[in-house]
Protein backbone atom coordinates (compact mmCIF):
# COMPACT_ATOMS: atom_id res chain seq x y z
CA UNK A 1 0.00 0.00 0.00
CA UNK A 2 0.94 3.44 -0.86
CA UNK A 3 1.18 4.43 2.98
CA UNK A 4 3.21 6.37 5.84
CA UNK A 5 5.66 3.11 6.21
CA UNK A 6 6.63 3.54 2.52
CA UNK A 7 9.91 5.59 3.16
CA UNK A 8 12.76 4.83 1.35
CA UNK A 9 13.95 7.60 -0.98
CA UNK A 10 11.82 10.47 1.13
CA UNK A 11 13.35 13.88 2.09
CA UNK A 12 12.29 15.80 5.02
CA UNK A 13 12.87 14.00 8.13
CA UNK A 14 15.82 15.50 9.69
CA UNK A 15 19.06 14.13 10.67
CA UNK A 16 19.34 10.61 12.21
CA UNK A 17 20.42 10.36 16.01
CA UNK A 18 22.73 7.27 17.03
CA UNK A 19 22.90 6.52 20.37
CA UNK A 20 24.70 4.27 22.37
CA UNK A 21 24.15 0.69 21.98
CA UNK A 22 24.14 0.01 25.28
CA UNK A 23 20.12 1.34 25.70
CA UNK A 24 17.72 -1.21 24.69
CA UNK A 25 14.56 0.86 26.07
CA UNK A 26 13.51 4.12 26.35
CA UNK A 27 10.86 3.61 29.00
CA UNK A 28 9.19 0.43 30.53
CA UNK A 29 6.19 0.84 29.26
CA UNK A 30 8.54 -0.26 25.53
CA UNK A 31 9.57 -3.57 27.58
CA UNK A 32 5.92 -4.46 28.44
CA UNK A 33 4.96 -3.69 24.19
CA UNK A 34 7.65 -5.95 23.45
CA UNK A 35 6.51 -8.98 25.46
CA UNK A 36 3.11 -8.45 25.16
CA UNK A 37 3.47 -8.36 21.34
CA UNK A 38 5.47 -11.76 20.97
CA UNK A 39 3.38 -13.24 23.63
CA UNK A 40 0.36 -12.88 21.93
CA UNK A 41 1.59 -13.25 18.37
CA UNK A 42 2.06 -16.51 19.58
CA UNK A 43 -1.79 -17.39 19.63
CA UNK A 44 -1.56 -17.69 16.00
CA UNK A 45 -4.18 -15.66 14.84
CA UNK A 46 -2.16 -13.36 12.66
CA UNK A 47 1.05 -13.84 10.57
CA UNK A 48 4.36 -11.46 9.87
CA UNK A 49 2.52 -10.42 7.65
CA UNK A 50 -0.27 -9.55 8.57
CA UNK A 51 1.27 -7.96 11.47
CA UNK A 52 3.40 -5.62 9.09
CA UNK A 53 -0.40 -4.77 7.92
CA UNK A 54 -1.62 -3.74 10.65
CA UNK A 55 0.69 -1.33 11.47
CA UNK A 56 0.98 0.47 8.04
CA UNK A 57 -2.59 0.73 8.03
CA UNK A 58 -2.46 2.96 11.17
CA UNK A 59 -3.33 6.92 10.22
CA UNK A 60 -0.59 8.36 8.68
CA UNK A 61 -0.34 11.18 10.84
CA UNK A 62 0.05 8.92 14.00
CA UNK A 63 2.56 6.05 12.18
CA UNK A 64 4.66 8.95 11.36
CA UNK A 65 4.50 10.49 14.46
CA UNK A 66 4.96 7.67 17.03
CA UNK A 67 7.86 5.73 18.31
CA UNK A 68 7.65 1.87 17.29
CA UNK A 69 6.87 0.19 20.40
CA UNK A 70 3.91 2.66 20.40
CA UNK A 71 2.91 1.65 16.75
CA UNK A 72 3.51 -2.11 17.72
CA UNK A 73 1.16 -1.98 20.52
CA UNK A 74 -1.86 0.24 18.73
CA UNK A 75 -1.18 -2.45 15.72
CA UNK A 76 -1.56 -5.21 18.46
CA UNK A 77 -4.85 -3.98 19.45
CA UNK A 78 -6.12 -3.91 15.95
CA UNK A 79 -5.13 -7.28 15.40
CA UNK A 80 -6.61 -8.52 18.76
CA UNK A 81 -10.08 -6.72 17.99
CA UNK A 82 -10.02 -8.01 14.30
CA UNK A 83 -9.40 -11.04 15.69
CA UNK A 84 -12.76 -11.44 17.52
CA UNK A 85 -10.52 -11.88 21.15
CA UNK A 86 -10.78 -8.31 22.84
CA UNK A 87 -13.46 -5.61 21.69
CA UNK A 88 -12.94 -1.84 21.77
CA UNK A 89 -15.39 -1.39 24.90
CA UNK A 90 -12.53 -3.81 26.93
CA UNK A 91 -10.00 -1.76 25.71
CA UNK A 92 -11.70 1.63 27.23
CA UNK A 93 -12.46 -0.13 29.94
CA UNK A 94 -8.78 -1.64 30.96
CA UNK A 95 -10.74 -5.23 32.22
CA UNK A 96 -11.99 -8.29 30.34
CA UNK A 97 -15.42 -9.02 29.61
CA UNK A 98 -15.57 -12.63 28.63
CA UNK A 99 -12.63 -15.23 28.66
CA UNK A 100 -10.38 -15.92 25.67
CA UNK A 101 -11.07 -18.05 22.72
CA UNK A 102 -7.43 -19.61 22.55
CA UNK A 103 -6.32 -20.14 25.82
CA UNK A 104 -4.89 -23.57 24.93
CA UNK A 105 -2.40 -21.42 22.70
CA UNK A 106 -1.40 -19.09 25.71
CA UNK A 107 2.38 -19.08 25.75
CA UNK A 108 3.69 -19.96 28.78
CA UNK A 109 7.49 -18.69 30.72
CA UNK A 110 8.98 -22.37 30.53
CA UNK A 111 8.06 -21.94 26.53
CA UNK A 112 9.60 -19.02 25.53
CA UNK A 113 12.85 -20.19 25.05
CA UNK A 114 11.62 -22.83 22.41
CA UNK A 115 9.50 -20.35 20.37
CA UNK A 116 12.22 -17.36 19.72
CA UNK A 117 14.88 -19.94 19.22
CA UNK A 118 12.80 -21.76 16.13
CA UNK A 119 11.61 -18.23 15.19
CA UNK A 120 9.22 -18.79 11.73
CA UNK A 121 11.38 -19.13 8.70
CA UNK A 122 9.92 -18.25 5.14
CA UNK A 123 11.03 -20.49 2.88
CA UNK A 124 8.75 -23.57 1.25
CA UNK A 125 8.71 -25.69 -1.39
CA UNK A 126 7.00 -23.60 -4.68
CA UNK A 127 7.46 -22.71 -8.42
CA UNK A 128 10.83 -23.19 -9.53
CA UNK A 129 12.84 -19.61 -10.12
CA UNK A 130 12.42 -17.98 -13.38
CA UNK A 131 14.88 -15.52 -13.31
CA UNK A 132 18.66 -16.66 -12.41
CA UNK A 133 21.71 -14.83 -11.36
CA UNK A 134 22.87 -12.07 -13.39
CA UNK A 135 19.54 -11.70 -15.28
CA UNK A 136 18.45 -8.06 -15.93
CA UNK A 137 14.73 -7.61 -14.65
CA UNK A 138 12.85 -4.58 -14.26
CA UNK A 139 10.41 -4.15 -11.43
CA UNK A 140 6.79 -3.85 -12.19
CA UNK A 141 4.66 -0.74 -11.22
CA UNK A 142 2.91 -2.94 -9.04
CA UNK A 143 1.22 -0.56 -6.45
CA UNK A 144 -1.58 -2.82 -4.59
CA UNK A 145 -3.33 -0.99 -2.01
CA UNK A 146 -3.16 -3.89 0.35
CA UNK A 147 0.36 -5.01 1.52
CA UNK A 148 3.06 -5.53 -0.41
CA UNK A 149 7.01 -5.65 0.05
CA UNK A 150 8.05 -3.61 -3.26
CA UNK A 151 9.23 -0.06 -2.03
CA UNK A 152 7.54 2.54 -3.73
CA UNK A 153 11.50 4.20 -4.67
CA UNK A 154 12.38 0.95 -6.45
CA UNK A 155 8.81 0.68 -8.65
CA UNK A 156 9.40 0.31 -12.81
CA UNK A 157 13.09 0.26 -12.40
CA UNK A 158 15.79 -2.13 -13.53
CA UNK A 159 18.53 -3.83 -11.87
CA UNK A 160 20.53 -7.55 -11.73
CA UNK A 161 19.29 -10.35 -9.67
CA UNK A 162 22.86 -10.89 -7.35
CA UNK A 163 20.91 -14.16 -5.19
CA UNK A 164 18.25 -16.81 -6.04
CA UNK A 165 16.84 -17.28 -2.53
CA UNK A 166 14.34 -19.96 -3.62
CA UNK A 167 10.39 -19.85 -2.73
CA UNK A 168 9.22 -17.99 0.61
CA UNK A 169 6.11 -16.85 1.76
CA UNK A 170 4.70 -14.21 -0.26
CA UNK A 171 3.20 -11.18 2.04
CA UNK A 172 0.73 -9.64 -0.71
CA UNK A 173 -1.40 -12.47 -0.04
CA UNK A 174 -0.59 -13.43 3.10
CA UNK A 175 -1.01 -10.49 4.88
CA UNK A 176 -4.73 -10.91 4.15
CA UNK A 177 -5.06 -14.17 5.06
CA UNK A 178 -5.44 -15.50 1.40
CA UNK A 179 -2.65 -18.16 1.71
CA UNK A 180 1.16 -18.41 1.86
CA UNK A 181 1.36 -18.78 -1.96
CA UNK A 182 4.74 -19.13 -2.11
CA UNK A 183 7.34 -17.00 -4.71
CA UNK A 184 10.35 -17.07 -5.75
CA UNK A 185 12.51 -14.70 -4.14
CA UNK A 186 15.55 -12.77 -5.14
CA UNK A 187 18.01 -10.01 -4.29
CA UNK A 188 17.96 -7.36 -7.21
CA UNK A 189 20.58 -5.05 -7.14
CA UNK A 190 20.34 -1.14 -8.65
CA UNK A 191 22.40 1.61 -9.55
CA UNK A 192 21.10 4.33 -7.51
CA UNK A 193 21.35 6.25 -10.87
CA UNK A 194 18.55 3.87 -11.98
CA UNK A 195 16.67 4.35 -9.07
CA UNK A 196 16.85 8.31 -8.21
CA UNK A 197 17.42 9.85 -11.64
CA UNK A 198 20.83 12.09 -12.26
CA UNK A 199 21.38 13.26 -8.59
CA UNK A 200 22.28 9.85 -7.29
CA UNK A 201 25.55 9.21 -5.80
CA UNK A 202 27.63 7.56 -8.42
CA UNK A 203 29.25 4.90 -6.04
CA UNK A 204 26.17 3.88 -4.54
CA UNK A 205 24.22 0.31 -5.63
CA UNK A 206 20.65 -0.34 -3.22
CA UNK A 207 19.66 -3.97 -3.01
CA UNK A 208 16.28 -4.40 -2.20
CA UNK A 209 14.38 -8.65 -2.34
CA UNK A 210 11.96 -9.01 -4.62
CA UNK A 211 9.54 -11.76 -5.07
CA UNK A 212 8.98 -13.30 -8.64
CA UNK A 213 5.92 -11.39 -9.12
CA UNK A 214 7.41 -7.98 -8.64
CA UNK A 215 9.64 -8.25 -11.91
CA UNK A 216 9.47 -8.98 -15.60
CA UNK A 217 12.15 -9.52 -17.84
CA UNK A 218 14.31 -6.55 -18.93
CA UNK B 1 -6.46 3.50 39.16
CA UNK B 2 -4.90 1.50 42.32
CA UNK B 3 -1.30 2.52 41.28
CA UNK B 4 -2.67 5.99 40.96
CA UNK B 5 -3.58 6.53 43.98
CA UNK B 6 -1.14 4.35 46.08
CA UNK B 7 1.99 5.90 44.45
CA UNK B 8 0.38 9.52 43.17
CA UNK B 9 2.22 9.36 40.07
CA UNK B 10 0.36 10.30 37.26
CA UNK B 11 0.55 7.66 34.58
CA UNK B 12 1.49 8.29 30.73
CA UNK B 13 -0.40 7.75 28.41
CA UNK B 14 1.36 4.41 27.09
CA UNK B 15 1.48 2.97 30.02
CA UNK B 16 -1.74 3.29 30.93
CA UNK B 17 -2.20 1.72 27.48
CA UNK B 18 -0.06 -1.21 27.60
CA UNK B 19 -1.11 -2.01 31.13
CA UNK B 20 -4.24 -1.80 30.10
CA UNK B 21 -4.16 -4.17 27.20
CA UNK B 22 -2.01 -6.98 28.94
CA UNK B 23 -4.51 -7.19 32.31
CA UNK B 24 -7.17 -7.61 29.83
CA UNK B 25 -5.09 -10.64 27.89
CA UNK B 26 -4.09 -12.19 31.30
CA UNK B 27 -7.73 -11.66 32.37
CA UNK B 28 -8.58 -13.35 29.52
CA UNK B 29 -6.09 -16.36 30.21
CA UNK B 30 -4.14 -15.64 26.23
CA UNK B 31 -0.65 -14.16 27.77
CA UNK B 32 1.14 -15.68 31.18
CA UNK B 33 2.84 -12.43 32.98
CA UNK B 34 5.84 -14.48 33.48
CA UNK B 35 6.29 -15.23 29.66
CA UNK B 36 6.09 -11.40 28.98
CA UNK B 37 8.53 -11.20 31.52
CA UNK B 38 10.93 -14.21 29.99
CA UNK B 39 10.93 -12.28 26.71
CA UNK B 40 11.99 -9.37 27.62
CA UNK B 41 14.59 -10.37 29.99
CA UNK B 42 15.50 -12.48 26.94
CA UNK B 43 16.36 -9.32 24.36
CA UNK B 44 17.29 -6.48 27.33
CA UNK B 45 19.82 -9.53 28.76
CA UNK B 46 20.74 -12.08 26.54
CA UNK B 47 20.27 -11.53 23.08
CA UNK B 48 22.29 -8.68 21.56
CA UNK B 49 24.91 -7.47 19.83
CA UNK B 50 28.16 -8.80 21.50
CA UNK B 51 26.70 -12.04 19.23
CA UNK B 52 27.46 -10.36 16.31
CA UNK B 53 30.59 -9.42 17.41
CA UNK B 54 31.46 -12.91 18.30
CA UNK B 55 30.55 -13.88 14.60
CA UNK B 56 32.82 -11.14 13.03
CA UNK B 57 35.69 -11.67 15.36
CA UNK B 58 35.38 -15.37 14.26
CA UNK B 59 35.30 -14.50 10.98
CA UNK B 60 38.43 -12.04 10.94
CA UNK B 61 40.52 -15.43 12.65
CA UNK B 62 39.15 -18.00 10.86
CA UNK B 63 39.28 -18.38 6.88
CA UNK B 64 36.84 -21.36 6.28
CA UNK B 65 34.55 -20.04 8.86
CA UNK B 66 34.24 -17.14 6.74
CA UNK B 67 33.93 -19.14 3.90
CA UNK B 68 30.98 -20.73 5.47
CA UNK B 69 29.61 -17.32 6.33
CA UNK B 70 30.05 -16.38 2.34
CA UNK B 71 28.22 -19.51 1.40
CA UNK B 72 25.35 -19.73 3.65
CA UNK B 73 25.26 -17.48 6.81
CA UNK B 74 22.38 -18.90 8.38
CA UNK B 75 24.40 -22.05 9.04
CA UNK B 76 27.75 -20.83 9.94
CA UNK B 77 25.79 -18.47 12.64
CA UNK B 78 23.46 -21.16 13.86
CA UNK B 79 27.01 -23.41 14.46
CA UNK B 80 27.69 -20.57 17.21
CA UNK B 81 24.18 -20.71 18.60
CA UNK B 82 22.57 -17.59 17.61
CA UNK B 83 19.51 -19.08 16.09
CA UNK B 84 15.74 -18.04 16.26
CA UNK B 85 13.48 -15.24 15.29
CA UNK B 86 13.80 -12.81 12.83
CA UNK B 87 17.65 -14.58 11.90
CA UNK B 88 16.17 -17.09 9.98
CA UNK B 89 17.44 -16.58 6.90
CA UNK B 90 20.98 -14.66 7.43
CA UNK B 91 23.03 -13.20 4.56
CA UNK B 92 26.84 -11.82 5.68
CA UNK B 93 27.79 -9.33 3.85
CA UNK B 94 31.49 -8.02 3.98
CA UNK B 95 33.35 -4.64 3.72
CA UNK B 96 36.49 -4.07 1.73
CA UNK B 97 38.84 -1.63 0.66
CA UNK B 98 36.49 -0.72 -1.67
CA UNK B 99 33.14 -1.35 -1.00
CA UNK B 100 31.06 -0.84 2.28
CA UNK B 101 27.79 -2.69 3.23
CA UNK B 102 24.89 -0.43 4.88
CA UNK B 103 21.45 -2.11 6.04
CA UNK B 104 17.98 -0.79 6.52
CA UNK B 105 14.87 -1.70 6.66
CA UNK B 106 12.86 1.44 4.22
CA UNK B 107 9.11 -0.92 5.15
CA UNK B 108 9.59 -1.06 8.88
CA UNK B 109 12.59 -2.51 10.91
CA UNK B 110 13.03 -5.69 10.23
CA UNK B 111 16.70 -6.62 11.77
CA UNK B 112 18.87 -9.53 12.52
CA UNK B 113 17.75 -10.05 16.23
CA UNK B 114 19.77 -13.69 16.79
CA UNK B 115 23.32 -11.53 16.54
CA UNK B 116 22.41 -8.14 16.86
CA UNK B 117 19.20 -8.26 19.52
CA UNK B 118 16.58 -5.43 18.88
CA UNK B 119 17.17 -2.82 16.58
CA UNK B 120 18.01 0.79 17.95
CA UNK B 121 15.61 3.57 18.51
CA UNK B 122 17.11 5.83 14.89
CA UNK B 123 17.11 2.42 13.06
CA UNK B 124 13.49 1.86 13.22
CA UNK B 125 12.94 6.10 12.60
CA UNK B 126 12.02 8.24 9.61
CA UNK B 127 15.23 9.73 8.75
CA UNK B 128 17.28 6.36 9.08
CA UNK B 129 14.79 4.43 6.92
CA UNK B 130 14.23 7.73 4.23
CA UNK B 131 17.79 8.40 3.80
CA UNK B 132 19.83 5.51 4.20
CA UNK B 133 19.28 4.33 0.90
CA UNK B 134 19.50 7.93 -1.28
CA UNK B 135 22.31 9.78 0.60
CA UNK B 136 24.08 6.60 2.79
CA UNK B 137 27.14 9.10 3.10
CA UNK B 138 25.46 11.83 4.65
CA UNK B 139 23.80 9.71 7.08
CA UNK B 140 27.40 7.82 7.83
CA UNK B 141 28.78 11.42 8.01
CA UNK B 142 26.68 11.86 11.32
CA UNK B 143 27.85 8.87 12.79
CA UNK B 144 30.99 10.19 12.31
CA UNK B 145 32.47 8.04 9.74
CA UNK B 146 33.97 9.57 6.28
CA UNK B 147 34.48 6.77 3.55
CA UNK B 148 37.05 7.44 0.64
CA UNK B 149 34.66 9.18 -2.24
CA UNK B 150 35.26 6.54 -4.43
CA UNK B 151 34.34 4.05 -1.84
CA UNK B 152 31.33 1.53 -3.51
CA UNK B 153 28.59 1.58 -1.09
CA UNK B 154 26.29 -1.26 -1.32
CA UNK B 155 22.81 -0.86 0.33
CA UNK B 156 20.55 -3.69 1.67
CA UNK B 157 16.93 -3.12 2.12
CA UNK B 158 15.42 -5.57 4.17
CA UNK B 159 12.69 -6.23 2.11
CA UNK B 160 11.43 -9.78 2.49
CA UNK B 161 12.50 -12.55 5.46
CA UNK B 162 16.55 -12.75 4.80
CA UNK B 163 18.29 -10.67 7.15
CA UNK B 164 21.53 -9.03 6.65
CA UNK B 165 24.61 -8.70 8.71
CA UNK B 166 27.77 -6.66 7.82
CA UNK B 167 31.07 -8.06 7.93
CA UNK B 168 33.82 -5.18 8.59
CA UNK B 169 37.02 -4.47 7.96
CA UNK B 170 39.42 -5.73 9.98
CA UNK B 171 41.39 -3.02 11.84
CA UNK B 172 45.10 -2.86 11.60
CA UNK B 173 47.47 -3.99 14.27
CA UNK B 174 45.41 -6.72 15.57
CA UNK B 175 46.99 -10.16 14.46
CA UNK B 176 48.03 -10.76 18.04
CA UNK B 177 44.58 -10.55 19.35
CA UNK B 178 42.37 -13.25 20.34
CA UNK B 179 38.64 -13.39 19.14
CA UNK B 180 37.62 -11.73 23.12
CA UNK B 181 40.09 -9.02 22.44
CA UNK B 182 38.75 -8.91 18.42
CA UNK B 183 35.19 -8.69 19.02
CA UNK B 184 35.49 -6.15 21.45
CA UNK B 185 36.36 -3.93 18.56
CA UNK B 186 33.07 -4.48 16.75
CA UNK B 187 30.55 -2.11 17.59
CA UNK B 188 26.76 -2.62 17.10
CA UNK B 189 26.74 -0.03 14.56
CA UNK B 190 29.74 -1.46 12.63
CA UNK B 191 27.41 -4.64 11.91
CA UNK B 192 24.53 -2.67 10.65
CA UNK B 193 27.16 -0.63 8.74
CA UNK B 194 26.58 2.50 10.17
CA UNK B 195 30.28 2.24 11.93
CA UNK B 196 33.76 0.79 11.51
CA UNK B 197 35.58 -1.75 13.81
CA UNK B 198 37.44 0.55 16.38
CA UNK B 199 41.03 0.36 16.09
CA UNK B 200 43.17 -1.17 19.37
CA UNK B 201 44.33 2.10 20.44
CA UNK B 202 40.77 3.49 20.47
CA UNK B 203 39.16 0.61 22.44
Amino acid sequence: MNGPQDLGGRHGFGPVLPEDEGIRFHADWEKRVLGVTLAAGALGHWNIDASRHARESLPPATYLSASYYAIWLRALETLLVDAGEVTVEELSRGHADAPGHRQDRRLMADGVEDVLATGGPANRDGPVPVFSIGDRVRTRNHQPSGHTRLPGYARGCTGVVTAVHGPHVYPDTNAHFEGENPKPLYTVRFAAADLYGDDADPTLTVSIDAWEPYLEPA
Amino acid sequence: MHDHAHHGNELDEMTARVRALETILVEKGLIDPAAVDAIIETYEHKVGPRNGAAVVARAWNDPDFADWLRRDASAAIASMGFVGRQGEHMVAVFNTPTAHNLVVCTLCSCYPWPVLGLPPAWYKAPAYRARAVREPRAVLAEFGVTLPQETQIQVWDSTAEVRYLVIPQRPEGTDALNAEALAALVSRDSMIGCGLARSPEAA
